[in-house]
């Protein structure tokens, strides 16, 4: 089992942790995220990136910072599950890329840099993945508009004889 | 949309002249859905691929922000469309986790025989059209006519053949009746015969083998490093199922085993998913024999549920009940908390991270598709195989472009 105090020893009284239900989640400052998370891959056996996802806080009662990213981890050996969530602002929200430590960070990371923007350094193709190419928002942010802002009807249409 | 071809390749491949691009889809039979590869092929060898998703990106989680936790089910549906139910149980699943719903005993085995259903539903067009891929159209055949009794078993208990929306908050839409659980026991009769043709068909056939064996390999470090689940990992060695592993519905009760190869290649994958159905046939059998009666659905009294829709349709109480459960400010006590929710689908993980805010739709609604998560791992495991090994690659980690691109 994945104990705290060795993580805030050193890394620092900033590292909370808090459960709900079977979850147990660890939300770590930004700038710290690497780090720990290459702790848990390194120290603690976490050898599976199951899932990576982010949210917008935006309209969420009582939230200080727009966004939080999640990282579900898992260690296949004991099946022990963790989440860590660390917390993002605009207007440059960054993070490092885990490609490194969890291959499966890789369309994730595209995935979470194509619907709500924030990038990921050192990510090998960071590129849109669902929306095309010309998109220019962030359709998961909670500013966007269920409806869109006309861009389907803006599409570039290319006709029989262009292409 | 203008996709330059030069962009998407690695540099020192076009400096390679001798390297020819090949487009696969995003129209191919052997795409089976909207996808598409762009190749690069040495001769007929694989050397990289690019692949482009998002022709069916129709906004699923944007849409889950908005529609109700029973709405979005009608959504979740379409995601994994060669197994529906499978994807409203994990949905309900999360939710209910999520909101601290406890069902009653019923429900927890009806939903566990529709899971079962659902598994030998999807493993039959898998592992049909794996070899419809490879030129064997038979054993396709054969696996369609017991996909379409599982439809008829759909349809006969939400009325629906294939987009079922079946389950709901706390229970299901109706309950069934003992004609029912007669029919699935026939099924379960039936099925064995079938998956002896196919098993009779396929497992020894020469050219199958010769066309699976070793090919596609992904090996167990590989498999937990890019975060593989379901069939795909446990023919690659990794034994987990979280069927076993994090208990849900009814299985805790049941005695089933889990399959696993250590070969890691296409055949491998045809092997675990044949074993599989055998599994869930034996886990259907004691479902269905251990089905406890009662309500299927929790107490409407609990305002967390919606009241059967009899006493909605001839009592003034059951309407009033139903319009509070659907008024935004009243119904289900959504706690302001996160959650991360997985059930055991056919094609592996199928996660939910629901963000809650107290009310009753999701603040955020996001899916862990085990298709998209798959899929990243396809550069991976093509390269350095032969162009005609692709559709046997492709036809193995059952990739649907629905829960692909959602």
């Amino acid at each position: 089992m994945l104990d705290l105090d060795s993580l805030q020893e050193r890394f620092g009284n900033e590292i909370t942790e808090s459960s709900f239900r079977d979850n147990r989640r660890i939300v770590v400052p930004s700038d710290k995220v690497y780090f720990v998370l290459e702790q848990l891959w390194r120290e603690w056996g976490f050898d599976m990136l199951v899932e990576m996802t982010a949210a917008d806080y935006l309209e969420y009662p009582g939230a200080t910072d727009r966004f939080g990213v999640m990282y579900v981890l898992l260690n296949t050996t004991t099946g022990e599950r963790v989440i860590i969530k660390t917390h993002l602002n605009l207007p440059d929200p960054e993070l490092p890329s885990v490609f490194p430590l969890w291959h499966s960070a890789d369309w994730l990371e595209r995935e979470i840099f194509d619907m709500f923007g924030i990038k990921f350094e050192g990510h090998p193709d960071l590129r849109r993945i669902l929306m095309p190419e010309e998109f220019t928002a962030f359709p998961l942010r909670k500013d966007y508009p269920l409806k869109g802002r006309g861009e389907r009807h803006n599409f570039p249409v290319i006709t029989r004889a262009e292409s | 949309m203008p996709l330059t071809l030069a962009d998407t390749l690695p540099t020192e491949a076009n400096e390679r002249e001798y390297l020819w691009t090949l487009n696969f889809g995003p129209q191919h039979p052997a795409t089976h859905t909207t996808l598409r590869l762009i190749l690069t092929l040495d001769g007929e060898k694989m050397v990289d691929c690019v692949p482009h998703i998002g022709y069916l990106h129709s906004g699923f989680e944007k849409l889950g922000e908005h529609l109700d936790f029973n709405q979005y089910v009608t959504i979740v549906d379409r995601m994994n469309y060669i197994s529906p139910v499978a994807n409203e149980i994990a949905w309900h699943h999360a939710v209910e986790k999520l909101i601290g719903v406890e069902l009653t005993p019923r429900c927890k085995y009806l939903r566990t025989i529709l899971a079962e259903l659902m598994r030998l539903h999807d493993h039959l067009l898998n592992v049909g059209t794996a070899a419809l891929d490879l030129g064997a159209f038979t054993a396709f055949l054969y696996g369609f006519q017991q996909r379409e009794n599982i439809y008829d078993l759909v349809e006969y208990a939400s009325g629906q053949r294939f987009h079922a929306s079946y389950t709901r908050v706390g229970g299901v839409l109706f309950d069934v009746n003992d004609a029912w659980v007669e029919r699935v026991r026939k099924f379960v009769k039936e099925m064995p015969a079938t998956l002896r043709e196919i098993d009779g068909l396929l497992t020894r056939n020469r050219i199958f083998i010769d066309r699976t064996k070793g090919i596609g390999v992904l090996t167990k470090a590989d498999a937990i490093s890019w975060g593989a689940t379901g069939p795909l990992a446990r023919a690659s060695g990794v034994v987990r199922d979280l069927r076993r592993d994090e208990p849900y519905l009814a299985y805790p009760d049941l005695d089933f085993q889990v399959i696993c190869s250590e070969a890691g290649d296409c055949y491998a994958r045809f092997l675990c998913r044949m074993r599989e159905m055998w599994e869930s046939l034996k886990i259907l059998e004691q479902a269905i024999e251990n089905i406890p009666g009662g309500p299927v659905n929790i107490d409407a009294n609990t305002d967390a549920v919606l009241p059967a829709k009899p006493a909605v349709y001839r009592s003034i109480e059951g309407l009033i009940q139903h319009f509070e459960v659907l008024m935004p400010n009243r119904g289900y006590d959504v706690p302001s908390e996160e959650i991360y929710a997985a059930t055991e689908s056919p094609n592996g993980e199928l996660g939910f991270y629901i963000v809650g805010d107290g009310n009753v739709r999701a603040y955020r609604a996001r899916t862990r598709p085990p298709s998209y998560i798959h899929f990243a791992m396809l550069p991976h495991m093509i390269r350095g195989y032969q162009l005609s090994d692709l559709v046997a690659i492709l036809g193995s980690i059952n990739i649907i472009a629905a829960e692909l691109d959602r």
